[in-house]
């Protein structure tokens, strides 16, 4: 030993520790450089136009994005169910009773699941639906317009987030409740009877097939847990929807943990063919209600607002056949119908596996009574029975599935924070990529339809962190576009959006050009105070009230000098757009006003009511750059004070 | 009674006085990397108390049931910085004396102090690791999310990574000088 080296004995240490850190490798991290060719497959020329339309929810913003994809470049924010100052929406009178409900005037929502209408399960671009998930609503937007142009409030409703999900042919919408509540006589429950009390329900909205009018045809009531997302069934399953349910413990508080204990939570499959016959045979109680209805007249370019008494409503213990519960691993997100109908895919956000279940074997199932009891009177079908399949493995945290035109599902993992492929009938995983950061939903173009587009899929995500130069504490949303076409995925754009992208949809742009209007007919604007030509101009004092009849054409306002209007008047502006032709609207401001501003579209009324407050002479101008002369298209109000008698006069031009 | 030599008693205080920073600087880091924290965390183990990221560690473990990480649970902040100035001072202690039976002792407690903290920061790592609240949120069969000892490990969606911290190569890296040392003078010829 006395011969051993300092040498041989230092070495000895050095070997130990290297072997320490060799044996602690980082493992390396997955690729995220982007490919050469990505630029070049979203790049749309100047002057070219995208390929696709995508909507985007706005979340807590309560609006819809439209963008063009691949480019991800923003077209358009439509405001559904938030006030936006920029067009007057909710603030002008005649957009006003588009944001009643039965609460009163309601400014802002929470706008979670744009779904296109549907012909024969395709996408048929005449109408986009969108849930609002606080005062629970859902809004129709008419796509030749980009306007919202019907919402309708849901009675008897906690929370709509399982909604809207149009059926094959949008015979329906749909509105199922995330939170349950009680439905007593004047709903005031102790909120620890919720087990006893608390109660859940299906909206079941239907759709004019002409005009798009909806109408709450009848509601299901339905065991009190919380409904979270939901798919029409197609093709096979026509007829049915599939609604995934969260908190089958019946828990009302701490839900993050008390509503993640059971292994199971549930599908709940829903027969409406046959809750329809039920409704054909009288079954249904007519409940008492009070909902508002609120409809954009296209002629009047004015909205009303009815508030609705009456709902019918079934009670799905007393209707048998038309309600099941299929077990589901823990707290199910999305559920997802794939192309042919058959197969149903559930995301269990705590699960360790993607359950696939056969519509028909859940048929069998049902026919053979195969159940494992009942859950509040509903028969619970047993797992096995309804199951064609697992993705073992999948990932982490699995959320929403769309599909292709191949068989192939893509599945959005919120934890591991990517997009994994897989085959629908063999439930093999093909590809993974990572997501930046942590994706909710994801949108194939026509993904839910039963001839997807395809090619591309977009991750709509909820953190972006290090992904764009930062804007303080709140950091732009964002979305992500990758290729699909070819065997692996590939990254190709980032792309921020407005608000939280809860779920998106894309559809390709002809669909949606094909009902393109370019401006509104004057000669069929029927509003009350519509101004057709100059010569109709005119102020008329009605009391306290003074009603504008005014025009704007390029560049002047008529009349654009106004006297005799007092301290405490109530001035309705109510300006017509007489131009007719393509991108020339006009805006409308004037000093002090507590509102917005009008943005007025070609052949359209809009109305500003203006009480000004003290006297003096107010200036009024067009705010939308209309002309070479835009900015010389004003004039002014003189206001006089109360009491006072300077008499009414307009004009332009003298 | 074997006396060292004059080299030997210089490194060795060299040594000791090398571990006087360990108790103002972080000793050992566990560092926690995922998709959606690609800025990381880091937790930091000091001789008298946890740092670092700590309240976002805690808050993310609680989806598991793991549960919370606080100091006043480990009573060994309140021991290990006299350990540190027992060290520093038996060092300096064994290099006045320059006897070699002092650097045996001196070895030997460094030696098997480094062999009871590896010990206990496993246990620790286990008790956290394995005793999960029942009715956390996230619970997957057999899943256990004990943090590495050394190196990287894979947890759920965290890659963990335990390592020493600056203070802690300040202990380690004169300890082994310290071990090599004492060889040395245990098979020098003369």
């Amino acid at each position: 030993m006395k011969n051993v080296s300092i040498k041989n004995l230092m070495l000895l240490v050095a070997g130990f520790f290297a072997a320490g850190f060799f044996s602690s490798c980082k493992p390396p991290k997955v690729d995220s450089a982007l490919s050469g060719d990505a630029a070049k497959k979203v790049y749309v020329a100047p002057g070219k136009k995208d390929e696709l339309y995508l909507f985007t929810s706005g979340g807590f913003s309560g609006q819809v994005g439209v963008y063009g994809l691949p480019s991800g470049r923003l077209l358009k924010q439509v405001p559904v169910f938030s006030q936006d100052a920029e067009t007057g929406y909710g603030y002008s009178e005649e957009t006003k009773p588009m944001l009643m409900t039965s609460h009163g005037y309601t400014p802002w929502d929470d706008s979670h699941h744009p779904q296109l209408s549907r012909t024969d399960g395709q996408d048929d671009g005449r109408w986009l639906f969108i849930n609002a998930n606080n005062t629970p609503r859902i809004a129709r937007m008419d796509l030749g317009i980009f306007k919202t142009t019907e919402i309708i409030e849901l009675p008897n409703c906690g929370g709509n987030h399982a909604s809207p999900f149009t059926t094959q042919n949008t015979e329906y919408v749909v509105g199922a409740s995330r939170f349950s509540v009680p439905y007593d006589k004047d709903g005031d429950a102790a909120i620890a009877d919720y087990k006893d009390k608390f109660k859940g329900t299906i909206s079941y909205i239907k759709v004019d097939p002409q005009t798009g009018n909806m109408k709450l045809n009848f509601q299901l009531l339905v065991p009190g847990v919380d409904y979270d997302l939901s798919r029409a069934g197609k093709g096979v399953s026509h007829g049915w929807n599939f609604f995934s349910c969260y908190n089958s413990e019946k828990a009302h508080t701490l839900l993050e943990v008390n509503a993640s204990q059971r292994d199971k939570d549930f599908i709940m499959a829903v027969n409406w063919k046959k809750a329809e016959e039920y409704l054909a045979q009288g079954k249904g109680m007519k409940w008492a209600a009070n909902y508002a209805h609120n409809v954009m007249d296209e002629k009047t370019h004015t909205a009303t607002s009815t508030m609705e008494k009456e709902v019918t409503v079934m009670d799905v213990k007393d209707l048998p056949g038309v309600c099941y519960f299929i077990p589901c691993p823990k707290s199910p997100h999305g559920c997802d119908v794939d192309p042919t109908g058959e197969y149903i895919c559930a995301s269990g956000k705590l699960a360790a596996v993607i359950p696939v279940y056969s519509f028909s074997k859940m048929l069998k199932a049902i026919e053979a009574k195969n159940f494992d009891g009942d859950f509040d009177g509903v028969p619970v079908i047993k797992y096995e029975a309804a199951l064609d399949g697992e993705v073992e493995k999948p990932g982490l945290g699995p959320l929403h599935t769309e599909f292709d035109n191949e068989g192939h599902g893509y599945t959005s993992f919120f934890v591991s924070s990517e997009i994994v492929k897989w085959d629908v009938k063999t439930k093999q995983i093909l590809d993974r990529v990572p997501t930046y950061y942590s994706i909710g939903h994801l949108c194939v173009p026509m993904g839910d339809n039963i001839h997807p587009y395809g090619k591309y899929v977009i991750a709509l995500n909820k953190i972006t962190k290090d992904r764009y130069l930062p804007t303080g504490p709140e950091l732009a949303q964002s979305a992500q576009l990758y290729s699909i076409d070819g065997a692996k995925m590939q990254l190709l754009l980032d792309f921020p959006t407005i608000g939280e992208p809860h779920y998106a949809q894309a559809c390709p742009a002809e669909l949606i050009t094909k009902h393109e209007v370019k401006f509104f007919k004057l000669d069929s604007n029927n509003h009350k105070y519509v101004t057709k030509n100059e010569k109709e101009a005119k102020v008329v004092r009605n009391g306290n009230d003074v009603h504008v009849y005014m025009t704007a054409i390029r560049s002047h306002f008529t009349p654009d000098n106004i006297e005799g209007v007092k301290v405490g008047d109530n001035v309705y502006f109510h300006v017509t757009n007489l131009e007719q032709d393509w991108d020339v609207p006009h805006g409308f401001a004037v000093k002090g006003a507590n509102n917005s501003e009008l943005l007025v579209l070609p052949g359209e009324t809009s109305t500003l009511k203006w009480t000004p407050d003290h006297s003096g002479v107010f200036p009024m101008y067009c705010t939308d750059f209309c002309s070479a002369l835009h900015q010389e298209m004003q004039g002014y109000v003189r206001v006089s004070p109360a009491g006072t008698n300077t008499a009414l006069k307009f004009s332009t031009g003298e | 009674m074997k006396k060292l030599k004059i080299f030997t008693r210089i490194i060795i205080a060299v040594c000791a006085l090398a571990m006087v920073p360990s108790n103002f600087v972080s000793v050992w880091q566990i560092q926690l990397e995922a998709p959606q924290y690609p800025e990381g965390m880091k937790m930091e183990i000091w001789s008298h108390k946890i740092a670092g990221d700590i309240d976002k560690i805690n808050n993310l473990n609680h989806y598991i049931g793991m549960a919370q990480i606080k100091e006043e649970n480990f009573p060994e902040f309140k021991i290990m910085p006299w350990m540190i100035w027992g060290f520093v001072l038996l060092g300096l202690a064994t290099a006045i004396v320059g006897r070699r039976f002092m650097l045996w002792i001196f070895t030997s407690v460094l030696v098997a102090s480094g062999a009871w903290g590896i010990y206990d920061f496993w246990k620790w790592e286990y008790e956290y690791g394995h005793n999960l609240n029942p009715h956390a949120a996230i619970k997957l069969p057999g899943m256990s999310y004990q943090p590495p000892l050394f190196g990287w490990k894979q947890l759920l969606n965290f890659l963990a990574g335990s390592f020493p911290d600056i203070g802690g190569w300040l202990i380690i890296a004169p300890a082994v000088v310290v071990v090599a040392l004492l060889m040395y003078e245990m098979f020098r010829k003369k």
